[in-house]
């Protein structure tokens, strides 16, 4: 049991990361749209590192 | 010229025997929490439907892991498996080389020159005649193993993605003779290959010093997709899914790292400069553990982000064993069918964008390391 409650904190974890990068992402581009391409690219790095740190909790807490 | 794709085909050659040679190793510590389904693991391979939690828990385990043969297809009701067996390799004193066929998936004792040789959960060990397995108390063989060089499934693989890389590459630079734009596939790889040296590594690297590291990281990046592509067919493989696999390749991002850096690099590890004394000694314990750790994330992130995509689209796959009971069979299906293909086109895209991170980080780490500082 205490597995899907770790598992749980995990995605609650990775879901407030991954949504602050969405919504400061999606407000750089309201500001400046001529910077869509670069901000897009940024977020996806950091979605993909914050997601690398979840599955590897995921993983090591089996 | 010539030297540059010499480099080339090396590197992948090694890449591909580095993986090979630390095959005997892998997988230790994901023994440890699944003996409790140890048992079932055999009546997986008794030949039964699969019908049951445990049952299904083993044959995701034993997917998830290397194999030595391939097995397409396992006949219900019978237990007649459709596939072919590969060959194994083995460093004992001498080499001995049989296929796989002699092992039967962990139920027989192959014989070679006078040894024998048994499967015990995925690994071979040294037995005698009757393929005694001694225990110790953990539940763990006490058998010698012998180097295991063996053309298991995912060396397959790795061949394979090393091969097509090699023909699709060539071909493309061999079109450059009668032209600039290069025509059919090529047309298709050329601009992955600028996006590759545009986006990431001059970006990264520098416009002076990329070229020396554009090999690298376009083999990096092609071989981990498509090895990553290869995972979302049904032929069963798991290539960057073993940690091995990607042990290799953040060994080499790191090896290359520490190789190309500079005076200003090693300073900046070890006697940071532009902080005051006490600062420096507290930062050159972190500074060489992060010097570890960059390579270490590398490797888990792609392990993990492939292995949790191949569970989750077998658990799904699975669902429809699961909720027959509840929904009956066709609602079960239809709803499993569903999530299936919604979650593998989620891994097509999982799949680019892992080679892309791998990539894009390794140059990140090349660029800080082979940075110029201006001095004040």
């Amino acid at each position: 049991m205490y597995n899907l409650i770790g598992a749980g904190l995990i995605v609650i974890g990775g879901g407030i990361g991954l949504g602050q990068i969405g919504g400061k992402a999606m407000e750089g581009i309201a500001r400046q749209p001529e910077a869509a391409a670069k901000i897009q690219t940024a977020m996806i790095i950091i979605g993909a590192l914050l997601e690398g740190l979840a599955f590897g909790a995921l993983i090591l807490g089996k | 010229m010539i030297a540059k794709r010499t480099f080339k085909y090396v590197l992948s050659f090694l890449m591909m025997f580095g993986a090979l040679s630390i095959q005997a190793h892998e997988g230790d510590s994901t023994q440890v929490h699944e003996d409790h389904v140890a048992h079932s693991d055999e009546s997986a391979h008794e030949g039964n439907l699969i019908n049951s939690p445990e049952e299904i828990k083993a044959y995701i385990k034993h997917h998830l892991q290397d194999a030595h043969d391939f097995v397409f297809y396992t006949n219900g009701e019978s237990g007649e498996h459709i596939g072919f067996s590969l060959p194994v390799i083995l460093w004992d004193g001498g080499l001995q080389m049989f296929s796989s066929s002699k092992l039967d998936h962990g139920h027989a004792v192959a014989e070679s020159n006078g040894n024998f040789y048994k499967l015990f959960h995925g690994k071979i060990y040294k037995t005698d005649a009757a393929g005694t397995i001694t225990l110790d108390d953990h539940n763990h063989p006490t058998n010698v193993r012998p180097l295991d060089f063996s053309i298991t499934k995912s060396v397959v693989g790795m061949l394979l993605t090393g091969l097509l890389m090699i023909f699709m590459f060539t071909r493309l630079a061999k079109s450059y003779k009668k032209g600039p734009i290069p025509t059919g596939f090529g047309r298709a790889l050329e601009p992955l290959i600028i996006y590759v040296r545009d986006e990431i590594a001059r970006p990264n690297i520098g416009e002076t010093k990329y070229k020396k590291y554009m090999s690298f990281l376009l083999t990096v990046f092609f071989f981990i997709w498509i090895c990553n592509l290869l995972g979302l067919t049904p032929l069963g493989f798991n290539v960057t899914g073993q940690i091995a696999v990607t042990a290799c390749l953040a060994l080499f991002t790191f090896l290359i790292v520490q190789f190309s850096g500079n005076k200003d690099y090693w300073g900046h590890i070890f006697w940071m400069p532009g902080v005051p004394v006490p600062m420096k000694i507290i930062l050159a314990p972190i500074e060489v553990l992060g010097m570890f750790t960059k390579p270490f994330s590398l490797m888990i992130r792609l392990f993990a982000n492939i292995t949790a995509g191949h569970f989750v689209v077998m658990s799904l796959i699975a669902l429809m064993i699961t909720l027959k009971a509840m929904f009956g069979p066709v609602a079960s299906t239809g709803v499993s069918v569903a999530l299936t293909l919604f979650i593998s086109v989620i891994e097509i895209l999982v799949a680019f964008l892992q080679a892309f991170i791998f990539t894009m980080l390794s140059s990140l780490f090349i660029g800080m390391a082979v940075q110029e500082h201006e001095h004040h």
